[in-house]
């Protein structure tokens, strides 16, 4: 109707109602003013005309404005983001956690692959509490660290607060390209006792997974069953913080990729802890990087309160030993009883 | 303060730009009676009144006698210099940044008036390492060995603690900046973010944090003409800035490069941008230093943010390439775009 491409640069980029190039000289925003005043009128109409359609259903001029809808409202959204990206206005935390990038970006891609592919179901959400600092502390499995990414997702989408998970992750994960700032963005810190102590000061809910590689990378013929707790430094954290530790046991994420055998020497060329073999990978190369489709629950456990113990606490071993240990199983008989009554691995 | 007569301050590195307004902005207080600058390089204009210039080395005897002589009460070094290039070669710049700190601690040392020493230093003490903690605090241990700056910085430190030690009547303060920017701040970073590409590194978005030059000329002044506050302490901006939205901000586009080619772009860069080592590593793995200490104990917080900061110095210096008004041109014209597909839509099922 009124812009269109092309024109020179000293003229209007709009044709005229005729279908002619307009030839009046453009202003800062490329058009003249007269047609810079209709873009912004058929703009007007036009969501106007949104609004009228989603008020009066019925008729199909409605129904399709209607349709369309939504679509409009996502790409307005998707245009005010990359808008947002592209001039820099948006502020990320001093760990460099960036909410606009996980709400617009990271969450939708993982929400499929948690909804769809492996059907979470959650439970106990109301052990996690609604604001404040808590430590939720989980099993680790799977390989590629997907658990704790859907741990994450369930309490930012199903939590009723929308808590964000702010996870201590591996070295390794800050020294990879492309990996290292997607981690600092989606709110994760390195596993190092200053950030932890740090984020629960902050009030934050931090997710740790102590059982680190020596979890994600087991055999799928040792599935469920944790390994060692590292050496409590989590307990001792959340001693000195008083907060709260939510265990969280999570079934399902053992299968998504059936570690057969472990590839030592590649590992150890690589530099990484692990190179898997599973059914499909590297048999099928890319093709088997695709998870397999099996059914999760994540459920949360009651908290074990710390801050009754007092700060002293953290001097003593035993302590500290009992408490990682008492964790631990309540993550393992979680874990065992949430297998008992899954059902199928994958239906 | 001490006495009745006034302040008298000696300042080394004050033909550079923080030296100079610093001595600018001293000599123009009254509580101050005289001012020493010193450096081996010339300003580019005289200084005024109470304002005695020194164009010497510090490891020349000349420091020496003007410490000792002239009742100095309080000497701020900010003589640390972070470009190797300027400095002629990285050897020499160690050898001034060290060797030349020594010399004046040692002459500081036998000045019998003196009661404070500030000593300007610089977060990248902290270094840059993936294995950082997030956010680092004064009394936080870096640990490794590092290079360049970053060492001297570290070194230079050492030599104002021991100094501490054994001149327990002076009042040491170390403030240890964040990068500065502003309108005429001149460094290795102002000249990364003029390039009209910046060259990162490939998959990585370090944090940053950054100072306004009012703002680290302003903490000089406090912890010079302020109530006396001895220790170590980090002073940055409020916030973080990645880098990716600083040079979004600066409105350039980014070049990428595999970690494997970095250090030869750097040497290609050497030229203009003059980079030490070290500060490649602050553009792939960022730092950011805590800085309650400085807010509580010295009692300063600095008047812009860390992005406020960076956005006054691209408002300022840079021609910027992408600008806010062509981004908002193209979200309005793709949004009515849009709308009016929608419109088609819905009219041309409807007939």
């Amino acid at each position: 109707m009124t812009a269109a491409e092309g024109g020179g640069r000293a003229r209007c980029r709009a044709l005229t109602a005729k279908g002619e190039r307009c030839r009046n000289p453009a202003g800062p925003a490329g058009l003249c003013a007269r047609h810079e005043q209709r873009l912004a009128e058929v703009a007007a109409d036009a969501a106007a005309t949104d609004r009228a359609g989603a008020e009066t259903a019925g008729g199909p001029d409605a129904e399709v404005a209607e349709a369309l809808a939504p679509f409009l409202g996502w790409a307005e959204e998707a245009l005010e983001f990359l808008r947002r990206r592209l001039t820099g206005d948006y502020q990320v935390d001093e760990f460099g956690y960036d909410p606009d990038l996980v709400r617009h970006v990271l969450a939708p891609l993982l929400r499929p692959l948690y909804r769809y592919w492996w059907r979470v179901e959650v439970r106990g959400l109301e052990h996690v509490p609604d604001a404040g600092a808590a430590l939720v502390v989980g099993n680790h499995a799977g390989t590629l660290p997907f658990d704790a990414l859907m741990v994450a997702l369930a309490l930012l989408d199903e939590h009723p607060a929308h808590r964000t998970l702010r996870m201590l992750a591996a070295d390794l994960a800050f020294t990879m390209p492309v990996v290292a700032p997607l981690a600092r963005k989606s709110g994760n810190t390195l596993a190092c006792s200053e950030d932890a102590r740090r984020l629960l000061e902050a009030g934050e809910l931090v997710g740790v997974w102590p059982e680190g590689y020596k979890g994600l990378g087991k055999r799928f013929r040792e599935r469920y069953r944790l390994r060692r707790f590292g050496r409590g430094g989590f307990v001792e954290v959340a001693l000195a913080a008083g907060a709260p530790i939510v265990p969280v046991a999570v079934v399902g994420s053992e299968e998504i990729y059936p570690m057969l055998a472990n590839l030592r020497r590649v590992a150890r060329l690589l530099g990484v802890p692990y190179v898997p073999v599973t059914p499909t990978f590297p048999l099928l190369g890319p093709l088997g990087l695709v998870p397999f489709p099996s059914r999760w629950v994540i459920e949360f456990c009651p908290p074990v309160e710390t801050a009754g113990l007092g700060p002293d606490a953290v001097l003593d071993p035993m302590v500290v030993f009992d408490l990682t240990d008492q964790v631990r199983d309540t993550v393992q008989q979680t874990v065992y009883r949430n297998l008992a009554t899954r059902g199928g691995v994958f239906l | 303060m001490t006495s009745a007569t006034g302040r008298r301050i000696l300042v080394t590195g004050a033909a550079r730009s923080t030296g100079r307004r610093l001595v600018t902005a001293l000599a123009r207080d009254p509580a101050v009676a005289s001012v020493v600058a010193v450096d081996d390089a010339r300003p580019p204009e005289p200084f005024g009144a109470k304002v005695e210039f020194l164009r010497v080395d510090l490891r020349s005897p000349a420091v020496v006698r003007a410490l000792q002589s002239t009742g100095v009460d309080t000497c701020v070094h900010l003589g640390v210099t972070a470009e190797p290039l300027a400095a002629g070669g990285r050897a020499s710049m160690k050898e001034r940044n060290v060797l030349g700190t020594m010399q004046l601690l040692a002459a500081a040392y036998h000045a019998g008036d003196l009661r404070r020493l500030v000593l300007k230093s610089s977060t990248a003490v902290y270094g840059a390492a993936p294995g950082d903690p997030a956010v680092w605090g004064e009394s936080m241990d870096p640990g490794t060995p590092r290079h360049g700056f970053g060492k001297d910085s570290i070194e230079v430190e050492d030599y104002a603690r021991s100094f501490d030690r054994r001149r327990p009547d002076v009042a040491v303060t170390v403030l240890r900046l964040a990068n500065q920017v502003g309108p005429t701040v001149d460094n290795p970073l102002t000249r990364y973010f003029a390039l009209p590409v910046c060259p990162v590194v490939f998959g990585f978005d370090p944090r940053l944090q950054f100072l306004h030059s009012d703002d680290a000329q302003a903490v000089l002044l406090r912890a010079v003409l302020g109530p006396a506050a001895a220790g170590t302490f980090n002073v940055a901006g409020d916030g973080v800035v990645l880098l990716s939205q600083a040079i979004r901000i600066a409105g350039r586009p980014s070049l990428p490069i595999p970690e494997p080619l970095v250090s030869s772009v750097t040497e290609l860069l050497r030229r203009t941008v003059d980079f030490s080592p070290e500060q490649v590593r602050y553009l792939q793995f960022g730092r950011v230093a805590d800085t309650t200490a400085a807010r509580e104990e010295l009692g300063f917080s600095p008047a812009r943010s860390s992005l406020a900061a960076f956005e006054d110095f691209a408002a300022t210096r840079l021609h910027r390439l992408v600008t806010q008004e062509r981004v908002d041109r193209l979200e309005r014209d793709a949004l009515a775009a849009l709308r009016r597909a929608a419109g088609w839509l819905s009219g041309g099922v409807g007939t």
